[in-house]
């Protein structure tokens, strides 16, 4: 059981463990070089880290309703910054990110910017009024300042559809890594990831998940880094490779210019398996129009600070000074991650298309790189494929395809490091998948269990009973979640984006009115919300069944449209009703104001 | 004036001022990214590629600590600080 001074032992308690995991991994390169297979090495690496997670979500178990959904509010500013990166960065981060950067260059790194600058309107707009606030969730800040049911049910709406949209890839990601990993088919794979999921969350609630997620973000950047730093040695690109690799950026675009990008036929692209692409964009040429980078970082940005599961890591630090340095920690260990994903991009790249290295393969004959041991290996794993299109016997880069994954999953035995690190990407990109998908379930089920059950039908239940439906509800939706994820909709990374448009649509400017307008009123945001979240959905669904779009708004940013409805739908609505009443005017400054109570109690 | 409202005028201040840098570095200097790529930026990389995978991303780091220093120096200024640990 955690104690008052766990606390403050906290710095030795990670220390412990970050020493204990690189001691396993050491363990494990030694037991790889005595021969034990890659199978069991990967094994290892899953098992090890989920029986870790498991224990830490056991000893973190509550009965108390504060800590049950804001761990006890007092997580200090940089274990809550570790801890809201691994909830922040997913499966998709982990896994597919490198391969975007790598496959769509310029147009893609929006996203980079996007998911970064969001926690710039976190820190400034939201989080510290929210935190001041005391609520336990998102909707109980939008039930309280707008006041009624409807207003808290339709918060509820948005934030079930955005998380819910996310959390389906998560557990998609969590079976694919488990699947791989532990050598089970997908749709058993799924559920075995749901189980570890559910062993971190459902004794601790929030108090659980955050110190797991500490654990886990601690796996995930050491499974990221590691690679990164050895491969770029191992090439002799750098020591450091962030600030070495411009003369590797240069060299790729030489090479493209020298290849060329040349189109396949139709017929030919026939051929290449589902879900992998060729080379066809500049590495680091600007390669989209200002609008389409814009839009698409701007609708990012807003659906960062929309998401529920985000800003309710927030809720969890003891002061609202420690929430405000808290955002910035948080970006800090993102920006970790972030910083490094083009930098694999560009090692992986070069490695592979560079032919005067010698794990290059452009430019040799198809039959010697169809011969090379890793080929084959992720051949058979449907990542990689070549084809002669041409006809002659060389490999041309417009015939070299590869999925989004394999640059993450792949690069590290292309440049011929050890398999323990293979082991050690599974374990972190499990991590990461697992971390966000708790954050997400969590976000939900608590919204259900204290918004709509406590809050609106049964207002007398007790703490017990409340904590109990709030476990069932987590079960629920984590097996809903895994249900719909086994039968693969849409890719990991389409889904992911979807939540972002789904959440600002609906929430964003609900949320941000609520504290830097005292005149927004409860039938604005229920305009706002609804009105947003529809139109929102209204364009996806259009857009997807072949409309043409307008103002180049695509599928990806949708949001920009809904949002942009809900703020005239809330302005509007709101000047034309009634102001708020003098007392919710008055708990409007009393929000703006650090100090003093919190506008709702200890226990609520 | 109250001193509630004088603090949050000062508050709203520093919230343009952040969102300004802000706009400028996730939106402002990406309509000029196909001019701005042809300048070497640090480290020798592209200038706009390195705001894309560096430069905006440890800006916005160091906004955010800069903004919540700001912000508590109004709050004390004001009295409005919170007495304890954090």
């Amino acid at each position: 059981m955690i104690k008052g001074n766990f606390i403050d032992n906290l710095p030795k308690v990670y220390g412990i463990y970050t020493g204990g995991f690189l001691g396993f991994i050491i363990i494990m390169s030694i037991a790889e070089q005595m021969g034990m297979t890659a199978k069991t090495i990967g094994i290892c690496f899953v098992a090890f880290t989920v029986a870790i997670y498991a224990i830490i979500g056991y000893l973190s178990r509550t009965a108390q309703a504060d800590a049950y959904y804001v761990a006890g509010r007092q997580v200090p500013t940089v274990f809550n910054g570790m801890a809201t990166a691994a909830d922040w960065m997913s499966g998709a981060s982990f896994v597919a990110m490198a391969g975007g950067i790598y496959f769509k260059g310029y147009g893609y790194m929006a996203l980079l910017v996007g998911w970064t600058g969001g926690y710039v309107l976190v820190a400034s707009l939201l989080a510290p009024y929210l935190r001041k606030f005391g609520c336990y969730t998102v909707p109980d800040f939008i039930g309280t300042r707008y006041g009624g049911n409807l207003t808290r049910f339709l918060a509820v709406v948005v934030l079930t559809v955005a998380s819910f949209t996310y959390v389906t890839a998560q557990i998609n990601a969590t079976g694919t890594i488990a699947s791989v990993a532990l050598d089970i088919p997908f749709q058993y794979a799924v559920y075995v990831g749901l189980v570890s999921i559910l062993l971190c969350s459902m004794l601790g609630g929030m108090r659980g998940v955050t110190w797991t997620q500490v654990a886990q973000y601690i796996v995930l950047i050491i499974a990221y880094l590691l690679p990164v730093f050895w491969i770029s040695n191992r090439m002799g690109a750098g020591f450091f490779p962030h600030f070495m690799l411009a003369d590797e950026v240069a060299r790729i675009a030489e090479l493209e210019q020298q290849f060329g990008f040349v189109a396949n036929s139709k017929e030919n692209l026939a051929m290449v398996p589902k879900g992998l692409a060729g080379i066809t964009k500049a590495h680091s040429a600007v390669n989209a129009t200002p609008w389409a980078f814009i839009s698409l970082a701007l609708a990012m940005m807003m659906g960062t600070a929309s998401l529920p599961h985000v800003m309710m890591r927030y809720f969890t630090t003891p002061s609202v000074k420690a929430a405000r340095k808290s955002v910035g920690w948080s970006l800090f260990f993102i920006f970790l991650l972030y910083s490094s994903a083009p930098m694999l991009a560009t090692l992986s790249k070069l490695s592979l298309i560079d032919p005067t290295l010698s794990t290059g393969i452009i430019g040799k004959s198809i039959a010697e790189v169809q011969a090379i041991d890793w080929y084959q290996n992720w051949n058979q794993a449907n990542l990689m494929f070549v084809s002669d299109f041409n006809g002659n016997g060389t490999l041309e880069l417009n015939e070299f395809f590869m999925g989004g994954k394999a640059v993450v999953l792949a690069t590290p035995e292309i440049a011929g490091l050890p398999y323990v690190i293979s082991g050690l990407v599974a374990a972190g990109g499990m991590a990461a998948a697992m971390s966000t998908a708790d954050g997400l379930i969590l976000a939900i089920a608590n919204a259900i269990s204290h918004d709509v059950y406590y809050k609106i039908i049964d207002p007398k239940a007790e703490t017990a009973k409340r904590l109990v439906v709030a476990r069932v509800l987590l079960v629920v939706i984590g097996f809903a979640g895994a249900t719909i994820a086994a039968m693969e909709i849409q890719g990991i990374l389409g889904s992911v984006i979807w939540a972002f448009d789904f959440a600002m649509s609906g929430l964003f400017f609900p949320l941000v009115l609520g504290v830097w307008w005292k005149r927004a009123n409860r039938e604005g945001a229920i305009a706002g919300m609804a009105l947003g979240l529809i139109s929102g959905a209204g364009y996806l669904i259009w857009v997807r069944n072949g409309g043409s779009g307008f103002l180049g708004i695509t599928q990806l940013t949708f949001g920009i449209f809904g949002s942009a409805v809900s703020l005239i739908a809330m302005v509007v609505v709101s000047l034309m009703t009634s102001e708020p009443s003098a007392a919710v005017q008055k708990m409007v400054d009393e929000v703006r104001v650090p100090s003093g109570k919190s506008i709702l109690g200890k226990q609520h | 004036m109250s001193k509630q409202a004088q603090h949050w005028e000062k508050t709203r201040g520093l919230l343009i001022m952040t969102l300004a840098i802000w706009f400028v570095f996730s939106i402002g200097i990406f309509l000029f990214g196909a001019e701005m790529n042809e300048v070497t930026g640090p480290f020798g990389y592209p200038l706009t590629y390195w705001f894309t995978c560096q430069g905006s991303l440890g800006i916005f780091v160091i906004l955010i600590f800069w903004f919540a220093n700001r912000q508590e120096k109004i709050d004390e200024e004001f009295g409005f600080s919170e007495r304890g640990d954090d």
